[in-house]
């Protein structure tokens, strides 16, 4: 795959007049967005669960099965070497994509679940002891929230939440008052996968730097969205999917500040992050591969690293501008529903491309059932977010999330699904 | 679109059958489906001695989807009068039969949770009578 070639072709996909995304011209990158479903070209809206792939990804990946492939750091012979050479490609334009200094504190990881376990695991196993405090906060995603309950029980820690505001922001006036000389960690999602709201991260990281503590930004709802740059943020680490920007499956990234990402232990051990093994034991490989044990899934990073490429060729902004508009425009016909109410801040500024609901006396799984039948694909339920919805008093929600392939016409066909259900309910 | 929501399926739902609280039940039982939070609690009130206990009374209460809830409320016209083998012997396809609309794998679990209960809620009672 020509990297060059087809990034070139995809900048043209920038309309110069208006910074905004062709998005017809994306679109023809994506074959599965012109299948149908239930006889009605479907109108994919949950891309916040996970995002649809271009052509440019699977060919990417395609090709190092066809021409390249063999395990990389293992072989001498050609195969293997060229694989490892796109692998380390891979982790460049990765490192590159959110503004970090080296790639060597790109870790590869199955997904943001696993980064952050793997942050529980080694740092959290290693740093703190009984008795610190963890901070995070009531709009978390379980991959957020389960790891740090699960340390906090196990290491006699206290694991404390920032509340959120009744529209759907962080309260930060609570931030002084929970950020103690005891508070080692704080980790907090850039973007909410529910409510959807956008928490600028330099406020806390600073707050949390001056109380001596080490901060997390859960980046799974933001870098595949918006310009996310770790160096601008200060923060200690990030965590990202890939499959949520584009890229396949099984791929995931950990960034770390490079001290604190070489005073941690492993996470797992095994080949590949060694240095040597003797019959006394082992040495640890430098970073990253000290925290990537065994073969990688180094053909789906390769794959990533085509999905930044093609985002790059994009750009971050024009993607940003081109979600938010379309977010406006979603809030606002979804605010003309009767009976519909919108959860999380009406500020399209402070949101991302996220619009969750709920609808009078209609069950959001009804709800996705009767839109499945025409076509429109939406999430229901807790969105892997329970505490927030106990927060909000709710048992589960409806969500529709946008990316860089939505048009506004497919807001009006999930507004016009919305009424047919309404109606097919008596509602 | 209407082919999922038939009138029947929503009839149950705006009116269901035995629904409440039955107090001093043989049998209470409540579960959730963890994916979406449906709930069902069913109480059963037998007659009967030995081997040869039936369904004299049945209700439910809960909260969920459609499905769930109409599902519940079916489950229950179908199962008073019916001996408690009888409906340990009910086959998940028989549910599916009554609800009779074509479900997606996600929505089967739904349109189960009623009949889970129920059976869950029998099997606890008889661990207790032995």
């Amino acid at each position: 795959m020509n990297d060059e070639r087809w990034a070139a072709g995809q900048a043209g996909a920038l309309d110069a007049r208006s910074a905004m995304l062709d998005v017809r011209r994306i679109r023809a990158d994506f074959p599965i967005l012109a299948q149908q479903v239930n006889g009605k070209r479907v109108v994919f809206l949950d891309s916040a669960a996970s995002s649809q792939k271009p052509i440019q990804v699977l060919q990417a990946m395609d090709d190092v099965y066809h021409r390249a492939y063999a395990n990389v750091h293992r072989g001498v012979y050609a195969f293997s070497e060229a694989a490892t050479q796109r692998y380390d490609q891979a982790r460049e334009k990765v490192a590159r994509f959110i503004g970090a200094p080296s790639a060597e504190q790109i870790v590869f990881t199955r997904n943001a679940t696993e980064a952050l376990n793997l942050l529980a695991y080694s740092y959290g196993r290693h740093f703190l002891r009984p008795g610190d405090e963890i901070l995070i906060t009531e709009l978390e995603h379980h991959a957020n929230f389960v790891p740090w309950q699960v340390l906090a029980q196990e290491h006699g820690l206290v694991l404390k939440f920032i509340p959120i505001t009744p529209d759907g922001r962080l309260d930060l006036d609570k931030l002084d008052e929970l950020l103690t000389p005891r508070t080692k960690l704080v980790s907090f999602a850039h973007v909410s996968n529910v409510l959807g709201t956008i928490t600028d991260p330099r406020p806390i990281v600073q707050r949390a730097h001056a109380a001596g503590a080490k901060v997390i930004v859960d980046g799974s709802q933001s870098v595949p969205h918006m310009p996310v740059n770790v160096g601008e943020m200060d923060c200690d680490f990030l965590v990202f999917s890939g499959h949520k920007m584009l890229g396949p499956t099984g791929i995931g990234v950990l960034y770390g500040k490079r001290e604190l990402l070489e005073a941690m232990p492993p996470f797992l051990t095994g080949g590949d992050m060694i240095s040597a093994v003797g019959f006394d034991g082992p040495r640890w490989n430098d970073v990253p591969l000290k925290f990537e044990a065994g073969t990688p899934a180094f053909v789906e990073a390769i794959g990533l690293g085509a999905a930044v490429d093609y985002l790059s060729a994009l750009g971050m902004d024009a993607v940003r501008a081109h979600e938010r508009e379309i977010t406006a425009y979603a809030l606002e016909r979804m605010s003309e529903v009767p009976g519909a109410q919108i959860i999380g801040p009406n500020d399209p500024e402070i949101r991302g491309g996220v619009v969750t609901f709920t609808l009078d006396r209609v069950h959001p799984h009804d709800l996705a059932s009767l839109l499945d039948r025409e076509g429109v694909a939406i999430r229901a339920g807790h969105h892997c977010a329970q505490p927030l919805h106990i927060r909000l008093g709710l048992n589960a929600t409806a969500r529709a999330s946008f990316y860089i392939y939505n048009e506004r016409h497919e807001v009006d066909a999930l507004i016009e699904a919305i009424y047919k259900a309404k109606a097919a309910l008596k509602r | 679109m209407q082919d999922l929501y038939r009138e029947h399926i929503l009839d149950h739902y705006e009116n269901p059958r035995h629904h409440g609280v039955i107090e001093h039940a043989d049998i209470s039982h409540e579960e959730s489906n963890p994916l979406c939070g449906d709930r069902i609690r069913i109480d059963v009130k037998l007659d009967g001695e030995g081997n040869r206990y039936r369904i004299a009374d049945a209700a439910f209460t809960g909260d969920g989807c459609i499905i769930s809830q109409a599902a519940a409320s079916m489950l229950l016209e179908d199962v008073v009068g019916k001996s408690v083998d009888e409906v340990e012997q009910i086959e998940p396809q028989h549910m599916l039969d009554l609800v009779g609309i074509p479900l997606t794998a996600a929505r089967v679990k739904c349109a189960l949770l009623g009949l889970k209960v129920l059976k869950t809620g029998i099997k606890l009672w008889k661990l207790q009578q032995t």
